[in-house]
């Protein structure tokens, strides 16, 4: 069984100004033991697909319209007590962004991992205690028996990130939403940890949901991605086929934002203007795309599949036969 | 490393030291402990030339930004000196300290904290263009306007305060701020570290072009390789709070010899991949500043280390013409 299905999914927040759409119409699959990423920059609305997923929307934030199938149940239909008690941290668990913040600065990282094993699995202290330096470990914290007794504020970064990621471990979860949680951390540490995951990650059989702006971490993790913008999914397919073919303007555009891809002190080629406002109908990218005219100002622009899982939404592109070629 | 002689370079750091003491406690007091002292910048001599960019990279904690500031005369030395366009700048007087400000500019990295919230773009720009008598008053307004379309900025949003425009945009103020008392050097610390990456290219390909144009001279402070050898003429990786390489951009990839170099390399995804670099992981935590290792400092996360790295401390030596190495593997 699929882990994740939502179909149609479509989030707004209310603002003094009026409604802003932060997802719109999105649909996103995870199977199991899967790693789907999705990549897409500031205002995508991607962190609000995952705070939508766990119902922990700010108070201006509402799901208008969508479905959300986690293990073949509507999470839409839970009440916040059900939320609570049956899916965060034990079934779906969620790393977030900031290690500074993640974790409450008033109590030892040993009583917060320990607190959230005695709620979600009835465990005695003793034994969430020997579990939990056990996961330490497992995550490559040293010292791990030493490291329990610590307070946030004693421990780095990258340490915390780790006590965070144990701690989202602990209740064998079947999905873990990781929102970019390697991006405050230095290279060299975020490799580390990366590593560490992927060994946790197959060894306990979890799906993974990754959100990130950085393309080659999603590259790295991911086994499938999808690439949003403003709210929609332009783009996604198995995570080399998207790397190696990039089909939709953004996403060719943002791979070649990168500077690595082009001669040192050149001009970089890049997406022009900013995210601003929205076309009534049709594309949302439209204001910035080099190849677009009036036709895709039209409404209904679908999702065409171009190849073996790799599908896009760009009027542009006409597939015939085994081939495709851009209008 | 040779001396560098004043004439040729526009910036020449030497010997700089920067410690900071640390508070002790009431009872390390009076049991009469050593002082100890973060060592932020530790012995370092470095020189960049006119027009040229110098990439500093490291990760957090190594000390660029605290260098940064230094080139800056934002912090007292604990040791060494720093001569900009000839001037020894920790020996200024009043009017030529003045003068200083003008021609040594600064970018930081928060665009969200680095504009005054409360003053509209152009009211901030006209209140730096006056205080440093750039232009004459009368023409200050136009010359507000031009230097924001220099920066990609639309003229109008000389009314807007800092609230109303996105991360780039404000980037691009605070470059127009920069530019606004005509500077010869500007120190970059982190400029597009905070932007969305097709963003950061577009502010990189300012910052190339305003280069080109005006002459400028770029201290470049950043923690990705990536962005740092697109834009360096000259690299320079720090950690802990020395330089253990320093070398031509170009020779970043395929030249590049300190292991701690070559662990920034293959880990940063895309720019291993390009270069085919070797894997190189690094075990362990970045050790603190307030006790360093003895010896070479990347001693405890070096894949390569043997027993004279863990005693004694290398220099930075040459390993081919311009490029040098504290690593006893290279010599």
């Amino acid at each position: 069984m699929d882990v994740l299905v939502i179909k149609d999914l479509s989030t707004h927040f209310v603002e003094n100004k009026g409604k802003v759409v932060a997802v719109d119409n999105v649909d996103l699959m995870v199977k199991e033991t899967q790693t789907v990423g999705i990549v897409g920059e500031s205002g995508s609305g991607k962190s609000t697909v995952a705070n939508s997923i766990l119902g922990i929307l700010p108070e201006t934030g509402e799901i208008t319209s969508g479905m959300i199938r986690f293990k073949g149940e509507e999470l839409r239909g839970f009440s916040e007590r059900q939320m609570q008690q049956r899916i965060r941290g034990k079934q779906i668990s969620m790393i977030f962004q900031d290690p500074m913040v993640s974790l409450n600065p008033l109590f030892t990282v040993g009583t917060q991992i320990v607190d959230v094993m005695k709620l979600h699995q009835n465990l005695g202290v003793r034994k969430a205690k020997t579990k939990a330096i056990a996961l330490f470990k497992k995550v490559g914290i040293s010292d791990p028996d030493k490291r329990f007794y610590n307070y946030p504020h004693e421990l780095s970064g990258g340490m915390i990130q780790r006590v965070v990621i144990a701690m989202a471990m602990s209740c064998q979860p079947s999905l873990i939403i990781a929102d970019e949680p390697t991006t405050a951390l230095d290279v060299t540490i975020e490799n580390q940890i990366l590593n560490e995951f992927e060994k946790l990650v197959t060894e306990m059989r979890v799906s993974v949901l990754w959100i990130a702006h950085d393309l080659g971490v999603i590259r790295r993790i991911s086994d499938y991605v999808y690439v949003m913008y403003a709210g929609t999914i332009l783009e996604r397919g198995k995570v080399e086929a998207v790397f190696r073919n990039p089909l939709h303007p953004y996403t060719q555009g943002l791979l070649r934002s990168n500077p690595i891809y082009h001669e040192p002190k050149s001009q970089i080629p890049t997406i022009t203007g900013e995210l601003s406002k929205m076309p009534p109908h049709g594309c949302c990218f439209y204001p910035r795309c080099k190849i677009g005219d009036e036709k895709c100002l039209d409404n209904n622009i679908k999702l065409i599949k171009v190849e073996e899982d790799h599908c896009v939404c760009c009027r542009k592109i006409e597939v015939r036969e085994n081939c495709y070629e851009y209008e | 490393m040779r001396k560098a002689s004043n004439r040729e370079y526009a910036v020449a750091v030497r010997d700089l030291k920067k410690y900071y003491k640390l508070r002790t406690n009431f009872v390390d007091k009076i049991l009469i402990k050593e002082q100890k002292y973060i060592k932020a910048v530790d012995d370092i001599s470095l020189a960049i030339t006119e027009r040229k960019t110098f990439g500093l990279v490291g990760e957090s904690g190594c000390g660029k930004s605290t260098l940064g500031r230094c080139v800056l005369r934002l912090e007292p030395l604990t040791g060494g000196n720093i001569t900009i366009f000839e001037q020894n700048i920790y020996s200024l007087e009043e009017k030529e300290l003045r003068r200083f400000r003008k021609r040594v500019q600064m970018v930081f990295q928060n665009p969200y904290s680095t504009l005054p919230p409360h003053k509209t773009i152009g009211k901030m720009l006209k209140e730096v263009v006056d205080y440093h008598k750039v232009v004459k008053e009368k023409e200050a307004k136009d010359y507000c306007l031009l230097l924001l379309e220099q920066v990609g900025l639309d003229g109008r949003f000389s009314e807007s305060r800092p609230k109303a425009l996105s991360g780039g945009q404000r980037q691009r103020a605070a470059i127009a701020r920069a530019l606004s008392t005509e500077p010869r050097l500007i120190v970059l610390d982190e400029p597009v570290t905070a932007l969305d990456i097709s963003i950061q290219a577009q502010i990189l390909n300012l910052l190339m072009r305003l280069q080109e144009e005006k002459g400028l001279t770029y201290l470049f402070i950043a923690h990705d390789l990536s962005v740092i050898r697109h834009v360096s003429d000259i690299i320079g990786v720090m950690y802990l709070g020395k330089i253990v390489e320093l070398l031509p951009a170009k020779a970043l990839g395929k030249d590049s010899v300190h292991p701690y170099t070559k662990s920034l390399m293959s880990s940063s995804h895309m720019l291993g991949e390009l270069f085919k670099s070797e894997k190189i992981r690094l075990t362990g935590e970045v050790p603190s500043a307030i006790d360093p290792p003895v010896g070479c400092k990347f001693h405890t996360r070096c894949p390569y280390s043997f027993d004279r790295c863990k005693k004694e401390e290398p220099r930075l030596n040459p390993v081919e013409e311009g490029h040098f190495a504290s690593c006893f593997l290279c010599n």
